[in-house]
């Protein structure tokens, strides 16, 4: 399975691509923010995003917007954060399928990608 | 300040530090810090914006910031390069971004990216309305401290901005 990782933080990314390692998804490739995400994703064919929101160029919620507009299917699970339930609603209505709230567990992250992963599967 | 405003750092602090490195933080008595030179060498600095305004900074000595960006990182990182800056920067995004999720209720508040400092004698520039309060933490890692500049915007609670900063 291709995974986009896309943070601004080099930490926040090897941190989940650690957990991403130990689930056994080594193919990953990384982006530092929503204009480096949309090019990489034009090229990797992702199976499943991992996006932060507050990033410089632009945010993790206008990437979603913008590639939800032409991939309604890959799923998207926003890792932030912002915690409020006005900011998970909107993410939502985005085209976001799952959040993960900043600071997290590898546990917690890895629970989340496999109920992404088996949603999608049985969709 | 609104007390409202401190105890969310407080939790939100230990959370991260506990959370994502293990750390157990123990929070000593703050106080309202007038000079503008932050406590120790390393700053992590976030603005807030919206319905709240102001600055959040972890001020850590060198030593602790070392250790802590080790755990945090997973091996030793050496100070000045981009990644201890980047390090430092995303532990002061996830203390402010948790702690403004328990504060914020139906307030509209945006964090900024975080900028990070590393020298001795450096000063951070605050709005000269907003008072700094400074909560000493202490770590197996070594002491910090978070320093608090930030108020309810004038907008928000509907007084004058002078009155907003006697608040």
């Amino acid at each position: 399975m291709k995974i986009l990782l896309i943070d601004d933080s080099k930490t926040m990314r090897n941190i989940q691509k650690s957990v991403l390692t130990q689930l056994g998804y080594s193919q990953v490739e990384e982006a530092c923010d929503g204009n480096d995400a949309l090019s990489k994703a034009a090229k990797f064919g992702p199976d499943l995003i991992l996006c932060d929101w507050n990033m410089p160029n632009m945010d993790g919620l206008t990437f979603v917007k913008t590639f939800r507009q032409t991939n309604k299917a890959t799923p998207v699970i926003m890792v932030t954060t912002e915690s409020e339930k006005a900011r998970v609603i909107e993410a939502i209505k985005a085209g976001v399928n799952n959040y993960v709230v900043k600071p997290f567990t590898p546990d917690l992250l890895a629970q989340r990608i496999q109920e992404t992963m088996a949603k999608r599967a049985a969709a | 300040m609104d007390p409202a405003f401190i105890t969310p750092f407080i939790s939100s602090i230990q959370h991260v530090f506990s959370t994502m490195m293990q750390l157990r933080v123990d929070i000593g008595t703050p106080g309202i810090k007038k000079d503008p030179a932050p406590t120790y060498d390393v700053s992590g600095i976030i603005g807030m914006s919206g319905d709240v305004v102001g600055s959040v900074t972890l001020s850590f000595p060198l030593a602790t910031a070392r250790n802590v960006v080790a755990l945090f990182a997973g091996s030793p990182v050496e100070p000045g390069t981009p990644d201890f800056a980047d390090a430092i920067g995303e532990l002061v995004n996830m203390v402010s971004g948790n702690a403004k999720g328990q504060f914020t209720g139906s307030k509209k508040v945006s964090i900024s990216c975080p900028s990070v400092v590393v020298g001795q004698n450096h000063l951070v520039a605050r709005q000269k309305d907003v008072p700094c309060i400074s909560i000493p933490c202490k770590t197996d890692c070594g002491d910090l401290v978070i320093e608090i500049a930030i108020r309810e915007s004038a907008s928000a609670s509907g007084a004058t901005p002078a009155q907003a900063a006697a608040a």
